[in-house]
């Protein structure tokens, strides 16, 4: 059999080890997902040193995890498929983003045109599985949340993709990430200019959003809704589902450190500006009460997107 | 003891089954996860979801309404479930034992892992039960 195999399918079988790799372990899912457990672990352990409190271990996230694993899967009686299906599809489309947006960092020259379409179409599949996941199964409350749901990625999505379009602009037009960071590395971080540092206040609004923390969680409301979207979830598919959210915090402020922090990407400064994001995440989600949906939407739609716009109208005239 | 189990000792989401109470069990619930008690450092957080929960804290005498729902909660829940009656009502029914309006205790509804009495019983009181409850646990 192996003299069979012409170089040509080498090739072949090696790339797609490669890819899958990168999709599987580094920088995809395996490797997205422990960083944004252990960035899940910084959110409550600031959480609670700011309450005054000693706070949960570093390790908290993934004995969360591993014990879901051990406890029972309730499906229910109609939806069974859908209900199955859905926190997979989050999950896959997630780390899809973790590996292009890595593989991106790494080398630049490997990204393909057109992959800032594709990131931005795949950053929503998450909230659309959670949407397919609470309308499946039925619960009264979970419908509740999905349809704030559907009504925040709705909100969030016009500002969130017009300041990228005035960061695509600002980068003379390029839709690839890598060309976007080539072009930081050369003419300096896009955050240093107005248009960027606007644009960089309305995604980091819209990522707080994305995620679902304070001040945006009206679809998850624990003290509200219970839970809403992940009411009847339990077992693995409930730790499929925080593995999501712990792959998105992993991708977001990286994708952000690609649209607005290109300039230096060594190691050490990728971690410091990731870390300086993930704590104005922490301190927007510490430092506030939930806002009701309405409110929300208001946001989103008013201020939020207006600055979004003047993002956009500075970067046409090269500001 | 295998990883999952072990996993579940240090990881506890606890939901709060409230079946008739005069609210003081409750209070004392709500005070032992206070910052000042900080259950949360052990690893255990209050959920909302039947579904999400590892241990129900059931608090107060089931009347009959809230024994036939105590029954379908505990049906609701991942398996494993533990249950934990807090303070004296759930333990024995003390006082309420004869009344008209309790049919039967909350031992006779669901499985009792652990029975922690008092009338209200401290938050220290909860602590010190949940740190046999995970002793029973790890001895399993």
């Amino acid at each position: 059999m192996r003299a069979a195999l012409t170089p040509h399918y080498w090739l072949l079988t090696t790339n797609m080890l490669k890819s899958f790799f990168y999709y599987f372990i580094f920088p995809g899912f395996l490797f997205a997902a422990s960083v944004g457990l252990i960035a899940g672990w910084v959110d409550r352990k600031v959480t609670a040193r700011l309450q005054w409190r000693k706070g949960p271990p570093w390790h908290q996230n993934f004995t969360d995890i591993v014990k879901l694993i051990g406890k029972e899967v309730i499906v229910p009686a109609n939806g069974r498929w859908v209900f199955l299906l859905a926190p997979f599809i989050g999950l896959l489309a997630a780390s899809l983003v973790a590996a292009l947006v890595g593989v991106s960092i790494i080398h630049p020259q490997q990204s393909f045109v057109g992959d800032l379409i594709v990131v931005l179409y795949l950053l929503t599949i998450p909230a659309i599985s959670m949407i397919i996941a609470a309308s499946s199964c039925g619960n009264p409350l979970a419908s509740v949340g999905a349809s704030r749901e559907i009504k925040l990625v709705l909100g969030y999505e016009l500002p969130f993709i017009i300041s990228i379009v005035a960061m695509a602009i600002k980068s003379s037009g390029a839709i690839q990430l890598g060309s976007i960071l080539n072009i930081q590395a050369a003419y300096g971080s896009n955050i240093a200019s107005w248009s960027g540092f606007f644009a960089f206040i309305v995604v980091i609004f819209c990522i707080q959003a994305k995620l679902g923390f304070v001040p945006f969680d009206a679809s998850e409301a624990e003290q509200e809704i219970v839970g809403g979207v992940l009411i009847d979830y339990s077992g693995v598919l409930l730790a499929l589902f925080k593995l999501t959210k712990a792959v998105l915090l992993y991708t977001l402020p990286l994708f952000m450190i690609i649209l607005f922090m290109g300039k230096d990407l060594s190691l050490l400064f990728l971690a410091l500006k990731y870390t300086g994001i993930l704590v104005i995440i922490i301190l927007i989600k510490n430092t506030n009460p939930r806002l009701r949906i309405d409110q929300a939407m208001r946001f989103f739609w008013g201020p939020v997107t207006l600055l979004a716009i003047a993002a956009l109208i500075l970067a046409s005239i090269g500001l | 003891m295998n990883l999952t189990s072990k996993a579940l000792t240090k990881s506890i989401g606890v939901f709060h089954a409230a079946c008739s109470p005069c609210n003081n069990c409750d209070i004392e619930i709500l005070d032992a996860l206070t910052p000042k008690h900080d259950l949360e450092r052990f690893g255990i957080t209050l959920v909302g979801s039947a579904r999400h929960a590892d241990v129900l804290l059931v608090t107060g005498v089931p009347n009959y309404k809230t024994a036939e729902r105590l029954k379908k909660l505990y049906l609701q829940t991942a398996k494993p479930c533990l249950v934990v009656a807090v303070g004296g009502c759930a333990c024995g029914r003390i006082m309420f034992r004869d009344s008209y309006n309790s049919p039967c205790a909350v031992d006779e509804i669901v499985p009792v892992d652990l029975y922690i009495p008092g009338c209200p019983p401290k938050p220290e009181a909860l602590i010190a039960g949940v740190v046999k409850l995970l002793a029973k646990l790890r001895g399993k």
